[in-house]
Protein backbone atom coordinates (compact mmCIF):
# COMPACT_ATOMS: atom_id res chain seq x y z
CA UNK A 1 0.00 0.00 0.00
CA UNK A 2 0.73 3.56 -0.62
CA UNK A 3 2.03 5.19 2.28
CA UNK A 4 0.84 9.04 3.32
CA UNK A 5 4.04 11.37 3.32
CA UNK A 6 5.67 12.96 5.79
CA UNK A 7 7.67 15.99 4.37
CA UNK A 8 9.53 18.56 6.61
CA UNK A 9 10.21 21.59 4.66
CA UNK A 10 13.26 23.99 5.26
CA UNK A 11 12.75 27.72 4.40
CA UNK A 12 16.11 29.28 3.53
CA UNK A 13 16.95 32.64 3.63
CA UNK A 14 20.39 33.65 2.86
CA UNK A 15 21.71 29.53 3.26
CA UNK A 16 20.13 29.16 6.16
CA UNK A 17 16.92 27.62 7.63
CA UNK A 18 14.21 29.71 8.76
CA UNK A 19 10.86 29.48 9.53
CA UNK A 20 8.35 32.84 9.78
CA UNK A 21 4.97 32.89 12.05
CA UNK A 22 2.45 33.69 9.65
CA UNK A 23 5.47 34.19 7.19
CA UNK A 24 7.05 37.58 9.24
CA UNK A 25 9.35 37.43 11.69
CA UNK A 26 11.73 34.62 10.73
CA UNK A 27 13.74 32.63 13.40
CA UNK A 28 17.31 30.70 12.57
CA UNK A 29 16.39 27.22 12.51
CA UNK A 30 19.83 25.86 11.33
CA UNK A 31 21.89 24.29 8.65
CA UNK A 32 20.47 23.44 6.01
CA UNK A 33 22.15 20.40 4.71
CA UNK A 34 22.39 18.70 8.46
CA UNK A 35 18.99 19.49 9.54
CA UNK A 36 18.39 17.29 5.43
CA UNK A 37 20.71 14.35 6.70
CA UNK A 38 19.02 14.09 10.01
CA UNK A 39 15.33 14.43 8.74
CA UNK A 40 16.41 11.76 6.03
CA UNK A 41 17.77 9.25 8.44
CA UNK A 42 14.91 9.82 11.18
CA UNK A 43 12.56 8.76 8.19
CA UNK A 44 10.96 11.80 6.42
CA UNK A 45 9.69 10.63 3.20
CA UNK A 46 10.40 13.76 1.48
CA UNK A 47 12.15 17.02 1.73
CA UNK A 48 10.82 20.27 0.26
CA UNK A 49 13.11 23.38 0.16
CA UNK A 50 11.65 27.20 -0.23
CA UNK A 51 14.16 30.02 -0.97
CA UNK A 52 11.36 32.11 0.81
CA UNK A 53 13.47 35.21 -0.09
CA UNK A 54 13.54 34.57 -3.54
CA UNK A 55 10.62 36.09 -5.06
CA UNK A 56 10.59 39.05 -3.26
CA UNK A 57 14.32 39.41 -3.92
CA UNK A 58 13.92 38.73 -7.25
CA UNK A 59 16.97 36.09 -6.29
CA UNK A 60 17.20 32.31 -7.89
CA UNK A 61 17.16 29.50 -5.63
CA UNK A 62 20.69 28.76 -4.97
CA UNK A 63 21.79 25.62 -6.74
CA UNK A 64 24.72 25.11 -4.50
CA UNK A 65 22.77 24.44 -1.70
CA UNK A 66 21.10 21.99 -3.61
CA UNK A 67 23.95 19.95 -4.70
CA UNK A 68 24.88 19.59 -1.29
CA UNK A 69 21.88 18.18 -0.01
CA UNK A 70 21.40 16.15 -2.91
CA UNK A 71 25.08 14.40 -1.71
CA UNK A 72 24.03 14.43 1.76
CA UNK A 73 20.85 12.72 1.68
CA UNK A 74 19.19 9.75 -0.17
CA UNK A 75 15.25 10.41 -0.33
CA UNK A 76 13.30 13.02 -2.39
CA UNK A 77 13.76 16.55 -2.31
CA UNK A 78 11.83 19.52 -3.97
CA UNK A 79 13.21 22.69 -4.49
CA UNK A 80 11.36 25.87 -4.68
CA UNK A 81 11.31 29.75 -4.38
CA UNK A 82 11.44 32.07 -7.55
CA UNK A 83 11.38 29.45 -9.96
CA UNK A 84 10.30 31.40 -13.12
CA UNK A 85 11.77 29.76 -16.21
CA UNK A 86 11.91 26.56 -17.69
CA UNK A 87 15.72 27.20 -17.50
CA UNK A 88 15.76 27.72 -13.73
CA UNK A 89 13.88 24.33 -13.85
CA UNK A 90 16.67 22.71 -15.59
CA UNK A 91 19.22 24.45 -13.99
CA UNK A 92 17.99 22.89 -9.88
CA UNK A 93 17.07 19.48 -11.95
CA UNK A 94 20.52 19.31 -12.68
CA UNK A 95 21.69 20.78 -9.27
CA UNK A 96 20.22 17.49 -8.15
CA UNK A 97 16.57 18.01 -7.25
CA UNK A 98 14.11 15.64 -7.79
CA UNK A 99 11.14 17.90 -8.36
CA UNK A 100 10.63 21.69 -8.62
CA UNK A 101 7.90 23.83 -7.30
CA UNK A 102 6.57 26.49 -9.29
CA UNK A 103 4.08 29.10 -7.34
CA UNK A 104 4.06 33.16 -8.11
CA UNK A 105 5.29 32.47 -11.71
CA UNK A 106 2.64 29.94 -12.75
CA UNK A 107 -0.16 32.34 -11.61
CA UNK A 108 1.65 34.93 -13.66
CA UNK A 109 1.88 32.95 -16.54
CA UNK A 110 0.45 29.72 -16.51
CA UNK A 111 1.28 28.11 -19.69
CA UNK A 112 4.90 27.89 -17.85
CA UNK A 113 3.68 25.05 -16.50
CA UNK A 114 2.66 23.46 -20.09
CA UNK A 115 6.19 23.86 -20.80
CA UNK A 116 7.88 22.55 -18.10
CA UNK A 117 5.58 19.28 -17.57
CA UNK A 118 6.35 18.80 -21.37
CA UNK A 119 10.19 19.14 -21.27
CA UNK A 120 10.77 17.27 -17.58
CA UNK A 121 7.66 15.02 -16.91
CA UNK A 122 4.67 15.99 -14.46
CA UNK A 123 6.39 14.06 -12.17
CA UNK A 124 8.82 16.85 -11.31
CA UNK A 125 7.08 19.65 -11.56
CA UNK A 126 4.86 20.62 -8.24
CA UNK A 127 2.57 23.71 -8.21
CA UNK A 128 2.72 25.52 -4.97
CA UNK A 129 -0.73 27.34 -4.30
CA UNK A 130 -1.10 29.74 -1.42
CA UNK A 131 -4.60 30.00 -0.58
CA UNK A 132 -6.64 32.18 1.81
CA UNK A 133 -9.98 32.86 2.61
CA UNK A 134 -11.61 36.24 2.22
CA UNK A 135 -15.07 36.53 3.53
CA UNK A 136 -16.08 32.93 2.36
CA UNK A 137 -14.26 32.80 -0.39
CA UNK A 138 -10.80 31.02 -1.14
CA UNK A 139 -8.24 33.50 -3.35
CA UNK A 140 -4.94 32.18 -4.50
CA UNK A 141 -2.27 34.12 -2.93
CA UNK A 142 1.50 35.00 -4.55
CA UNK A 143 4.48 36.30 -3.25
CA UNK A 144 4.98 34.61 0.14
CA UNK A 145 1.03 35.03 0.60
CA UNK A 146 0.86 38.68 0.81
CA UNK A 147 -0.51 39.60 -2.90
CA UNK A 148 -3.91 38.79 -3.39
CA UNK A 149 -5.27 37.37 -6.62
CA UNK A 150 -9.04 37.32 -7.77
CA UNK A 151 -8.18 33.49 -8.88
CA UNK A 152 -10.58 31.45 -6.93
CA UNK A 153 -8.37 28.20 -4.93
CA UNK A 154 -10.43 25.60 -6.41
CA UNK A 155 -10.25 26.76 -10.05
CA UNK A 156 -6.51 27.37 -9.96
CA UNK A 157 -6.39 23.97 -8.53
CA UNK A 158 -7.96 22.42 -11.25
CA UNK A 159 -6.29 24.28 -13.90
CA UNK A 160 -3.02 23.62 -13.14
CA UNK A 161 -3.94 19.71 -12.84
CA UNK A 162 -4.89 20.13 -16.00
CA UNK A 163 -2.13 21.78 -17.83
CA UNK A 164 0.17 19.13 -16.26
CA UNK A 165 1.05 19.50 -12.60
CA UNK A 166 2.50 16.41 -10.93
CA UNK A 167 1.27 17.75 -7.44
CA UNK A 168 -0.13 20.31 -5.62
CA UNK A 169 1.20 21.81 -2.70
CA UNK A 170 -1.87 23.86 -0.81
CA UNK A 171 -0.77 25.81 1.86
CA UNK A 172 -3.57 27.73 3.69
CA UNK A 173 -1.95 31.36 4.81
CA UNK A 174 -5.15 31.34 7.66
CA UNK A 175 -3.71 28.32 9.27
CA UNK A 176 0.23 28.66 8.70
CA UNK A 177 2.14 29.55 11.76
CA UNK A 178 -1.15 29.08 14.28
CA UNK A 179 -0.39 25.67 15.07
CA UNK A 180 -3.85 25.38 15.05
CA UNK A 181 -4.14 21.99 12.84
CA UNK A 182 -4.46 21.76 9.02
CA UNK A 183 -6.95 23.15 6.74
CA UNK A 184 -8.50 19.96 6.25
CA UNK A 185 -12.05 20.99 4.59
CA UNK A 186 -10.55 23.00 1.63
CA UNK A 187 -7.47 19.81 1.21
CA UNK A 188 -10.02 17.59 1.50
CA UNK A 189 -12.41 19.28 -1.41
CA UNK A 190 -8.98 19.83 -3.85
CA UNK A 191 -8.10 16.31 -3.10
CA UNK A 192 -11.43 14.83 -4.04
CA UNK A 193 -11.62 16.84 -6.90
CA UNK A 194 -8.13 16.41 -8.51
CA UNK A 195 -6.42 13.11 -10.09
CA UNK A 196 -2.86 14.20 -8.68
CA UNK A 197 -1.18 13.99 -5.14
CA UNK A 198 -2.45 16.99 -2.65
CA UNK A 199 0.26 17.97 -0.48
CA UNK A 200 -0.98 19.73 3.00
CA UNK A 201 0.57 22.69 4.43
CA UNK A 202 -0.28 25.61 6.91
CA UNK A 203 -1.14 25.21 10.88
CA UNK A 204 0.49 21.50 12.34
CA UNK A 205 1.05 21.66 15.60
CA UNK A 206 0.33 18.47 17.06
CA UNK A 207 0.52 14.80 16.18
CA UNK A 208 -3.33 14.45 16.13
CA UNK A 209 -3.32 17.12 13.16
CA UNK A 210 -1.33 15.01 10.81
CA UNK A 211 -3.89 12.42 11.52
CA UNK A 212 -7.07 14.47 11.13
CA UNK A 213 -5.15 15.91 7.82
CA UNK A 214 -4.96 12.33 6.36
CA UNK A 215 -8.18 11.12 7.42
CA UNK A 216 -10.49 14.00 7.07
CA UNK A 217 -8.31 16.20 4.92
CA UNK A 218 -7.47 13.37 2.53
CA UNK A 219 -4.13 14.73 2.16
CA UNK A 220 -1.62 12.80 0.54
CA UNK A 221 1.01 13.84 2.27
CA UNK A 222 1.63 16.47 4.73
CA UNK A 223 4.30 19.49 5.12
CA UNK A 224 5.81 21.22 8.43
CA UNK A 225 8.04 23.15 9.29
CA UNK A 226 8.87 24.46 12.70
CA UNK A 227 7.47 22.17 14.66
CA UNK A 228 10.50 19.24 13.54
CA UNK A 229 12.94 21.91 13.28
CA UNK A 230 12.55 23.23 16.76
CA UNK A 231 11.69 19.16 17.64
CA UNK A 232 8.46 19.75 19.27
CA UNK A 233 7.43 16.12 17.29
CA UNK A 234 9.91 14.07 16.40
CA UNK A 235 9.25 12.55 13.13
CA UNK A 236 10.03 8.80 13.73
CA UNK A 237 7.51 9.04 17.38
CA UNK A 238 4.74 10.70 14.77
CA UNK A 239 5.18 8.06 12.81
CA UNK A 240 4.30 5.36 15.33
CA UNK A 241 1.73 7.50 16.40
CA UNK A 242 0.16 7.88 12.79
CA UNK A 243 0.84 3.64 12.42
CA UNK A 244 -1.07 3.30 15.50
CA UNK A 245 -4.10 5.39 14.71
CA UNK A 246 -4.71 3.42 11.12
CA UNK A 247 -2.60 5.89 8.47
CA UNK A 248 -0.27 4.02 6.36
CA UNK A 249 3.40 5.14 6.95
CA UNK A 250 6.67 4.21 6.00
CA UNK A 251 8.65 3.28 9.81
CA UNK B 1 38.36 -6.56 -7.05
CA UNK B 2 34.34 -5.95 -7.55
CA UNK B 3 35.20 -2.66 -6.39
CA UNK B 4 37.33 -2.02 -9.33
CA UNK B 5 34.47 -3.17 -11.78
CA UNK B 6 33.83 0.20 -14.45
CA UNK B 7 30.09 0.81 -13.75
CA UNK B 8 29.07 3.12 -16.63
CA UNK B 9 26.06 5.44 -16.11
CA UNK B 10 24.81 6.39 -19.36
CA UNK B 11 24.19 9.77 -19.80
CA UNK B 12 21.06 10.53 -22.23
CA UNK B 13 20.23 14.05 -21.34
CA UNK B 14 16.88 12.30 -19.26
CA UNK B 15 16.84 13.38 -15.66
CA UNK B 16 19.07 13.86 -12.37
CA UNK B 17 21.39 11.12 -12.13
CA UNK B 18 23.78 12.52 -9.32
CA UNK B 19 21.47 10.87 -6.61
CA UNK B 20 23.00 7.68 -8.45
CA UNK B 21 26.39 8.41 -8.55
CA UNK B 22 26.09 9.85 -4.88
CA UNK B 23 24.83 6.36 -4.22
CA UNK B 24 27.54 4.21 -6.15
CA UNK B 25 30.20 6.47 -4.39
CA UNK B 26 28.71 5.88 -0.67
CA UNK B 27 29.24 2.35 -1.39
CA UNK B 28 32.61 2.65 -2.05
CA UNK B 29 32.40 2.19 -5.87
CA UNK B 30 33.44 4.62 -8.77
CA UNK B 31 31.06 5.61 -11.55
CA UNK B 32 31.33 6.82 -15.42
CA UNK B 33 28.68 8.72 -16.42
CA UNK B 34 29.20 8.89 -20.27
CA UNK B 35 27.21 8.82 -23.65
CA UNK B 36 30.80 7.43 -25.23
CA UNK B 37 30.17 4.81 -27.31
CA UNK B 38 33.90 2.89 -26.40
CA UNK B 39 33.42 3.79 -22.68
CA UNK B 40 30.00 2.26 -22.60
CA UNK B 41 31.13 -0.58 -24.78
CA UNK B 42 34.04 -1.44 -22.34
CA UNK B 43 31.62 -1.22 -19.15
CA UNK B 44 31.48 -3.89 -16.43
CA UNK B 45 27.78 -2.89 -15.85
CA UNK B 46 25.32 0.09 -17.01
CA UNK B 47 22.87 1.52 -15.48
CA UNK B 48 20.11 3.24 -17.66
CA UNK B 49 18.82 5.95 -15.84
CA UNK B 50 15.72 8.01 -16.81
CA UNK B 51 13.20 11.00 -15.82
CA UNK B 52 10.44 11.90 -18.90
CA UNK B 53 9.23 11.30 -21.62
CA UNK B 54 9.27 8.15 -23.45
CA UNK B 55 9.59 9.60 -27.22
CA UNK B 56 12.02 12.04 -25.87
CA UNK B 57 14.15 9.12 -23.97
CA UNK B 58 14.27 7.49 -27.37
CA UNK B 59 14.74 10.59 -29.52
CA UNK B 60 17.81 11.27 -27.22
CA UNK B 61 19.13 7.71 -27.86
CA UNK B 62 18.91 7.88 -31.36
CA UNK B 63 20.77 11.09 -31.76
CA UNK B 64 23.24 10.09 -29.34
CA UNK B 65 23.79 6.88 -31.84
CA UNK B 66 23.63 4.36 -28.69
CA UNK B 67 20.86 2.10 -30.00
CA UNK B 68 23.86 -0.24 -31.82
CA UNK B 69 25.91 0.01 -28.25
CA UNK B 70 23.13 -0.67 -26.26
CA UNK B 71 22.29 -3.64 -28.04
CA UNK B 72 25.61 -4.96 -28.25
CA UNK B 73 26.02 -4.54 -24.52
CA UNK B 74 23.12 -5.63 -23.24
CA UNK B 75 22.31 -8.52 -25.41
CA UNK B 76 25.30 -9.91 -27.17
CA UNK B 77 28.19 -9.37 -24.57
CA UNK B 78 25.15 -10.04 -21.70
CA UNK B 79 26.22 -7.24 -19.09
CA UNK B 80 24.39 -6.48 -16.38
CA UNK B 81 22.16 -4.05 -16.79
CA UNK B 82 19.83 -2.25 -14.76
CA UNK B 83 17.35 0.37 -16.11
CA UNK B 84 15.56 2.53 -13.88
CA UNK B 85 12.32 3.85 -13.94
CA UNK B 86 12.01 5.81 -17.61
CA UNK B 87 15.32 3.80 -17.84
CA UNK B 88 13.17 0.52 -17.36
CA UNK B 89 10.45 1.31 -19.30
CA UNK B 90 12.71 2.40 -22.90
CA UNK B 91 14.01 -1.43 -21.92
CA UNK B 92 10.24 -2.31 -23.48
CA UNK B 93 8.90 -2.48 -26.56
CA UNK B 94 6.74 0.11 -26.58
CA UNK B 95 4.97 2.44 -24.70
CA UNK B 96 1.47 4.17 -24.47
CA UNK B 97 3.18 7.34 -23.44
CA UNK B 98 4.42 7.34 -27.20
CA UNK B 99 4.70 6.48 -30.32
CA UNK B 100 8.34 5.54 -30.91
CA UNK B 101 9.65 2.00 -30.14
CA UNK B 102 11.50 1.36 -27.33
CA UNK B 103 14.25 -0.87 -27.35
CA UNK B 104 12.84 -4.10 -27.43
CA UNK B 105 15.17 -5.33 -24.63
CA UNK B 106 12.71 -7.14 -23.08
CA UNK B 107 8.95 -8.44 -24.34
CA UNK B 108 7.00 -6.06 -22.46
CA UNK B 109 5.01 -3.13 -22.57
CA UNK B 110 3.98 0.41 -20.65
CA UNK B 111 0.64 1.39 -20.27
CA UNK B 112 -0.90 4.31 -18.66
CA UNK B 113 -2.64 3.83 -14.89
CA UNK B 114 -6.45 4.81 -15.17
CA UNK B 115 -8.44 5.25 -12.09
CA UNK B 116 -11.66 7.41 -11.77
CA UNK B 117 -11.96 10.18 -9.34
CA UNK B 118 -14.00 8.13 -7.20
CA UNK B 119 -10.87 5.72 -6.54
CA UNK B 120 -9.03 8.47 -4.65
CA UNK B 121 -6.05 6.62 -6.27
CA UNK B 122 -3.79 9.72 -7.65
CA UNK B 123 -1.29 9.84 -10.63
CA UNK B 124 1.15 9.72 -10.64
CA UNK B 125 1.73 7.04 -8.32
CA UNK B 126 3.95 9.13 -6.51
CA UNK B 127 5.57 7.94 -2.57
CA UNK B 128 6.70 5.02 -0.98
CA UNK B 129 5.25 2.03 -1.66
CA UNK B 130 5.72 -2.26 -0.80
CA UNK B 131 7.14 -4.85 -3.34
CA UNK B 132 5.71 -8.03 -3.47
CA UNK B 133 8.24 -10.91 -4.58
CA UNK B 134 7.79 -13.00 -6.97
CA UNK B 135 11.12 -14.76 -7.90
CA UNK B 136 14.29 -15.48 -6.28
CA UNK B 137 16.90 -13.01 -7.38
CA UNK B 138 20.91 -11.98 -6.03
CA UNK B 139 18.99 -8.21 -6.35
CA UNK B 140 16.66 -8.55 -3.89
CA UNK B 141 19.25 -10.74 -1.22
CA UNK B 142 18.27 -8.86 2.35
CA UNK B 143 15.47 -7.57 0.75
CA UNK B 144 11.73 -8.34 1.44
CA UNK B 145 7.87 -7.85 1.16
CA UNK B 146 7.98 -4.90 3.92
CA UNK B 147 10.89 -3.35 1.74
CA UNK B 148 9.59 0.10 1.04
CA UNK B 149 10.73 2.08 -1.99
CA UNK B 150 10.06 5.42 -3.69
CA UNK B 151 7.77 5.95 -6.92
CA UNK B 152 7.09 8.34 -9.22
CA UNK B 153 5.23 7.52 -12.39
CA UNK B 154 2.37 7.33 -14.13
CA UNK B 155 2.99 4.82 -16.52
CA UNK B 156 3.70 0.80 -15.79
CA UNK B 157 5.10 -2.13 -17.33
CA UNK B 158 3.31 -5.34 -18.51
CA UNK B 159 5.92 -8.30 -19.22
CA UNK B 160 4.73 -11.02 -22.04
CA UNK B 161 6.53 -13.39 -20.10
CA UNK B 162 5.59 -13.95 -15.98
CA UNK B 163 9.14 -15.59 -15.53
CA UNK B 164 10.52 -11.84 -16.42
CA UNK B 165 8.81 -11.00 -13.28
CA UNK B 166 10.97 -10.08 -10.12
CA UNK B 167 8.30 -7.88 -8.08
CA UNK B 168 5.20 -6.64 -8.05
CA UNK B 169 3.65 -3.28 -6.18
CA UNK B 170 -0.03 -2.86 -5.51
CA UNK B 171 -1.33 0.28 -6.74
CA UNK B 172 -4.98 -0.22 -7.96
CA UNK B 173 -3.91 -3.29 -9.18
CA UNK B 174 -0.88 -5.82 -9.16
CA UNK B 175 1.57 -4.26 -11.69
CA UNK B 176 5.29 -4.89 -12.58
CA UNK B 177 7.88 -3.14 -10.51
CA UNK B 178 10.84 -4.98 -11.41
CA UNK B 179 11.75 -7.73 -14.29
CA UNK B 180 14.83 -9.61 -14.61
CA UNK B 181 15.37 -11.80 -17.09
CA UNK B 182 18.89 -12.97 -17.90
CA UNK B 183 21.65 -10.20 -17.42
CA UNK B 184 18.42 -7.35 -17.97
CA UNK B 185 16.94 -5.90 -14.74
CA UNK B 186 14.47 -3.09 -14.73
CA UNK B 187 12.80 -1.38 -11.59
CA UNK B 188 10.39 1.09 -12.17
CA UNK B 189 11.14 2.40 -8.50
CA UNK B 190 13.86 4.88 -7.64
CA UNK B 191 16.86 2.92 -5.83
CA UNK B 192 18.41 5.93 -5.46
CA UNK B 193 15.80 7.70 -3.48
CA UNK B 194 14.90 4.76 -1.11
CA UNK B 195 17.25 5.37 1.43
CA UNK B 196 18.21 2.02 3.23
CA UNK B 197 16.36 -0.75 1.05
CA UNK B 198 17.81 1.19 -1.90
CA UNK B 199 21.62 1.00 -0.36
CA UNK B 200 20.78 -2.59 0.16
CA UNK B 201 19.43 -2.90 -3.99
CA UNK B 202 22.43 -1.03 -5.23
CA UNK B 203 24.94 -3.33 -2.86
CA UNK B 204 23.49 -6.42 -4.85
CA UNK B 205 23.30 -5.02 -8.04
CA UNK B 206 26.97 -4.03 -7.40
CA UNK B 207 28.36 -7.28 -5.62
CA UNK B 208 26.16 -9.69 -6.80
CA UNK B 209 26.12 -9.81 -10.93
Amino acid sequence: MLTKRIIPCLDIKDGRTVKGVNFVQLRDAGDPVELAKIYSDQGADELVFLDITATVDKRKTLAELVTKVAKAINIPFTVGGGVSTVEDVKVLLNAGADKISINSAAVKQPGLINDMALEFGSQCIVVAIDTRNVDGIDFVHTHGGRKPTLLKTQEWAKEVCERGAGEILLTSMDHDGTKSGFANEITAEISYMLSIPVIASGGAGSMPHFRDVFTFGKADAALAASIFHFKEIPIPELKNYLGQEGVPVRI
Amino acid sequence: MKQNQQVVIIDYGMGNIGSIINMLKFLGYKSVVSNDETIIKNADKIILPGVGHFDHAIENIQKLHLLEVINETAIIKKKPFLGICLGMQIMCQSSEEGELSGLSLIDAHVKKFSFNLQSNLKVPHMGWNLISISKDSNLLDSLDNNSRFYFVHSYYVQCKNEGDILTKTNFGLDYVSSFEKDNLIGVQFHPEKSHRFGITLFKNFLEKY
